[in-house]
């Protein structure tokens, strides 16, 4: 039995559409009809551009039609985050606050998306701003996990999981400020990967926290992961962040050789934390390297305890100035009630945010306030660097760091919601790379007993996403594991 | 009870880039409201901050002329506060490494130097402009000067008087204008100054309690807002009650300032390291390729002008009071005008010229060659002063030259001794009866006479050489 198209790659399909063995608005078609089929289930999309989607479909078929070459991703249906900037549809970040804003502009990262072809099926759905480790978060609605549709589908890029996992798109983009890609992926069974901070160009992403934000893919495989970075990355003028280096040809980094590679494990990451399904399931697949010819050492991260604590310092204290825009005056919901404008800005926010966008909010504007910014915001700073030092001098043993991506695998709905720092500690491996500004991806090894997936992730040095994915590519090959269809299908 | 005021300034420099400081809009203050916005000046989710190197440039170049030490390495900090003219309800500025810090500017007050120390120049973005007066009670929001690139200069609390204080706005002016950083406009509000004014007892150590006076629209506001504060204060002194740390605004109409609004609490900006953007690291190099391109500096240039045209201080001080006057007059003089008298017809004549139609030097038609050359002809006596006073009117308005002005109106002073003895003696027997009274020691019809041979004349007599030939001819 030939795979549907909706279960082939982002690779395949560029490929069969720039042969003209079909074309992109036949693809689109049988993707739309997919995400008919299975959204109502899975609730990953929170925006069908229909109309939109074959139009730019129609655009590729005519330069074909021309023939004029197709750009890398020629008829790839995407799906978006929802707080990237879009001109079509609306950016609403999951939140009241933006339910009805229409950007002005299109995100860099979807202009390059356009220009290499693709083609735009929608919105999918996230946390509230990007908060998050489940996508409970979101206000427009619960995604779930097409593994389990009892269980979520990890936060906070969950639809853009989703939505990949159940076949409703081949490529969506997330964002990842403390894991946001790579936990959901390994959630729900696909291949996430947050570049280098500057790697890709954050114009257009709504910012939660502007130092560890980044753009990324979500794909079903290695190579899909490196055919849509290529596309992503480099310099952005509108990015004063962003890094103006070279873009390798990241498909040319899957040689299937990692002889000699020397991958490290963080001896922090194995303890109690980590629940014994995962641990099996990691174990495993570094097994998987080493037999690809891997050298295994260990590696050290002594101050790896206070990740999480710096983060939600850092994050907090950056997310309180990037939301403070969201006030009622220019744009988005404004409460009809208020009378003065300090009223419209505390009704507008009380009303326009969600629970844990408030409660990150008040703690970042405590922790900058004047008496505290030393003793919080200074010294994460501070740690923050120390963290990125234990990362240097573990990258001076080994090239790729392996671990788990999320210490436990998914979870049912609402068994976390109540307990804010229980769900933080989803991030708890995922998190350093950011607060380090190093690459980092997830990539599936195995299913648990309960039929859920697990996750490896691993990181590389600044700007080595080269490594980083001949790495997860090889493990790809090696273990054949990718997660085919989930019980969805 | 003596008092001594302690007054320090912060003056907000509009830079005149041509593009706001993190966005590619253009900064023309004149367009209707909100039409020079994009996205990113206006706040709009997603957008990300570029700081405009144009704005770095000429900040240093600010710093340099004041004798600040510029950061080799400086940031950019967030600065929050929720305000509706605040497109991102933070402003970037800079907080604890200005690019700036550490310099003085000499002044002269009443013919005495004084150093005002610099504290720091530092970069901000500038906010929107709110209006209250809409119909039905509507404010009104407009972007067009939100994110405009500002640079905002603080004095150490140096100044000591309202004229101090005016000195050094108009020093502080005047470099501006010779960097051309800015065209220093207080009524549009390119250049706005704040004075932080508290007295003591005169000898005391310890500062009084402040004031702020802000909004304050001309030089002559700052300067009369400073010393009915400087008065205020005392009166409040004397009578044995406290002065409050305050805003206060002034008042031009009633020349009064008054209360704006308490500081009962500092506010807290919360300020922190911008994340958007990476750090400002100004090398060696590039400090120095900004310091070989500053102008030669009004104080040295006024040295300069004195000692090598051999002028006056005054007129050395008159002559250099803007960069486009001193280029001006060393054309003419590079031109040939004797110094001196250029700097005569430059100071008094054309200047009066350009009052009274309020015009700038860089407007004037008459170009420096053609001063240089109606000096020329007084020099040569071929036209009097009197008669180049008139010339000089007409160059002003037509552009033409001296001499084609004298040309096409035949007004070549008449100086020919021969000539003119012809001409005064055909007078003198038209008018025997005065010839009479003069000789009879009526000396006052002298005048008469006088005038007589210049309407003979249609006013071209050489006035020297026609005095003394006719009093040679009514000697008896
Ligand atoms: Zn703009």
């Amino acid at each position: 039995m030939t795979t549907p198209w909706h279960y082939k790659s982002a690779m395949e399909i560029r490929n069969a559409v720039r042969n003209r063995a079909v074309t992109a608005t036949e693809i689109t078609e049988h993707h739309l009809d997919r995400i008919a089929e299975v959204d109502g289930r899975v609730d990953a999309f929170t925006q069908i551009w229909r109309d939109e989607a074959l139009a730019q479909a129609a655009a590729v078929d005519e330069k074909a039609r021309q023939g004029r070459e197709l750009g890398p991703l020629a008829g790839v249906p995407v799906g978006l985050k929802e707080l990237l900037a879009t001109r079509s549809g609306k950016t609403t970040c999951a939140s009241k606050i933006l339910e009805n804003y229409r950007s002005p502009y299109d995100a860099t990262v979807v202009r390059k998306l356009a220009a290499a072809d693709a083609v735009f099926l929608g919105k999918v759905n996230m946390d509230e701003f990007a908060m998050g480790s489940s996508t409970e978060r979101s206000t427009i609605k619960t995604t779930k996990n097409p593994w389990n549709l009892k269980c979520v589908p990890g936060g906070s890029s969950g639809g853009s999981a989703a939505a990949v996992t159940a076949g409703e798109c081949a490529v969506s983009l997330g964002s990842d400020t403390g894991g946001s890609i790579r936990q959901p992926a390994c959630l729900c069974g696909c291949v996430g990967i947050k570049p280098t901070y500057g790697r890709v160009s954050r114009y257009g992403l709504v910012a939660f926290a502007s130092s560890l934000d980044q753009i990324g893919p979500l794909t079903r495989t290695v190579e899909d992961a490196a055919l849509t970075l290529n596309t992503l990355c480099g310099r952005d003028p509108m990015d004063a962040t962003s890094a103006d280096l070279p873009v390798p040809d990241f498909t040319k980094a899957l040689t299937g050789d990692i002889k000699g590679l020397r991958v490290g494990l963080p001896r922090e990451y194995f303890t109690d934390a980590l629940g014994a399904e995962m641990r099996e399931k990691v174990e495993a697949a570094v097994d998987v390297l080493r037999r690809g010819g891997a050298e295994i050492v260990s590696v050290s991260f002594p101050h790896a305890q206070y990740a999480i604590a710096v983060y939600y310092i850092i994050c907090t204290a950056e997310a309180s100035a990037n939301l403070a825009r969201f006030d009622g005056v220019r744009y988005g919901f404004r409460h009809p009630a208020a009378k003065s404008v300090e009223e419209m800005y505390v009704l507008t926010k009380s009303e326009g945010f969600g629970p844990e966008v408030r409660r990150r909010i008040l703690l970042g504007t405590y922790v900058l306030s004047s008496g505290y910014y030393d003793a919080y915001y200074l010294k994460a700073q501070k740690v923050r660097r120390l963290i990125k030092r234990d990362f240097d001098e573990a990258f001076e043993k080994c090239d790729v760091i392996a671990g788990p991506t999320s210490p436990i695998p998914s979870f049912e709905f609402g068994s976390k919601t109540d307990n804010p720092m229980e769900m933080y500690l989803a991030d708890i491996y995922t998190i350093s790379v950011n607060l380090a500004t190093l690459p980092g991806i997830s990539i599936p090894c195995g299913l648990t007993a309960s039929g859920l997936p697990a996750g490896l992730q691993m990181m590389a040095r600044p700007f080595d996403e080269e490594t980083l994915l001949r790495a997860a590519h090889c493990h790809e090959r090696m273990s054949g594991i990718t997660l085919g269809p989930p019980p969805i299908a | 009870m003596e008092f001594e005021a302690v007054i320090g300034m912060e003056v907000h420099v509009e830079i005149n880039s041509r593009s706001k400081v993190f966005c590619a809009c253009a900064t023309d203050f004149h367009a209707p409201p909100n039409t020079n916005v994009c996205p990113i000046c206006l706040g709009m989710p997603g957008t990300l901050p570029v700081l405009n190197v144009d704005m770095v440039d000429k900040s240093v170049a600010v710093g340099l002329a004041l004798n600040c030490a510029i950061s080799r390495w400086s940031k950019m900090d967030r600065k929050n506060y929720f305000y509706p003219d605040l497109a991102k309800n933070y402003q970037i500025s800079q907080y604890d490494l200005p690019l700036c810090h550490g310099g003085w500017l000499d002044i002269e007050v009443d013919g005495a130097p004084r150093r005002i120390g610099i504290t720091r120049a530092h970069m901000e973005e500038d906010t929107a402009r709110n209006t209250h007066t809409l119909a039905g009670g509507q404010s009104g929001v407009d972007f067009n000067r939100c994110g405009l690139p500002l640079l905002e200069i603080v004095t150490e609390p140096d100044i000591r008087s309202a004229k101090e204080a005016h000195a050094y706005l108009t020093a502080l002016k005047q470099i501006l204008q010779y960097l051309g950083v800015s065209d220093c406009n207080m009524e549009e509000g390119s250049l706005r100054a704040e004075a932080n004014i508290s007295i003591r007892p005169t000898g005391q150590e310890a500062f009084g309690t402040k004031t702020e006076v802000k909004n304050v629209a001309s030089f002559s506001g700052v300067f009369k807002a400073i010393d009915y504060e400087i008065s205020r204060q005392a009166q409040v002194l004397r009578s044995g009650g406290k002065v409050i740390q305050e805003t206060r605004g002034w008042d031009a109409d009633r020349g009064v300032t008054f209360s704006q609004r308490l500081k009962e609490s500092a506010h807290d900006y919360r300020y922190f390291p911008e994340p958007d953007l990476v750090p400002i690291v100004v090398d060696e190099a590039w400090e120095q390729r900004i310091r070989e391109s500053l102008p030669e500096l009004p104080i040295a240039r006024k040295a300069r002008v004195e000692s090598q045209y051999g002028l006056s201080a005054y007129d050395a001080g008159v002559i250099t009071m803007t960069r486009a006057l001193a280029d001006y007059y060393e054309a003419v003089a590079a031109a040939g005008a004797d110094p001196k008298k250029a700097a005569n017809w430059l100071t008094v004549e054309l200047q009066a010229l350009l009052t009274d139609s309020k015009q700038e030097i860089t407007e004037c038609r008459v170009a420096p060659a053609a001063l240089a050359e109606l000096v020329a002809l007084i020099e040569s006596g071929d036209i009097s002063g009197k008669m180049a006073k008139d010339i000089l009117g007409d160059m002003f308005i037509t552009g033409k030259t001296a001499r084609a002005i004298v040309a096409e109106k035949g007004l070549v002073q008449i100086s020919d001794s021969g000539e003119l003895a012809e001409i005064i003696r055909r007078v003198l027997a038209e008018n025997p009866a005065q010839v009479e009274q003069y000789r009879a020691g009526k000396e006052k019809v002298l005048g008469f006479l006088v005038g007589q041979v210049m309407r003979a004349t249609q006013g071209k007599a050489n006035p020297q050489i026609l005095n003394d030939l006719l009093r040679d001819e009514l000697a008896p």
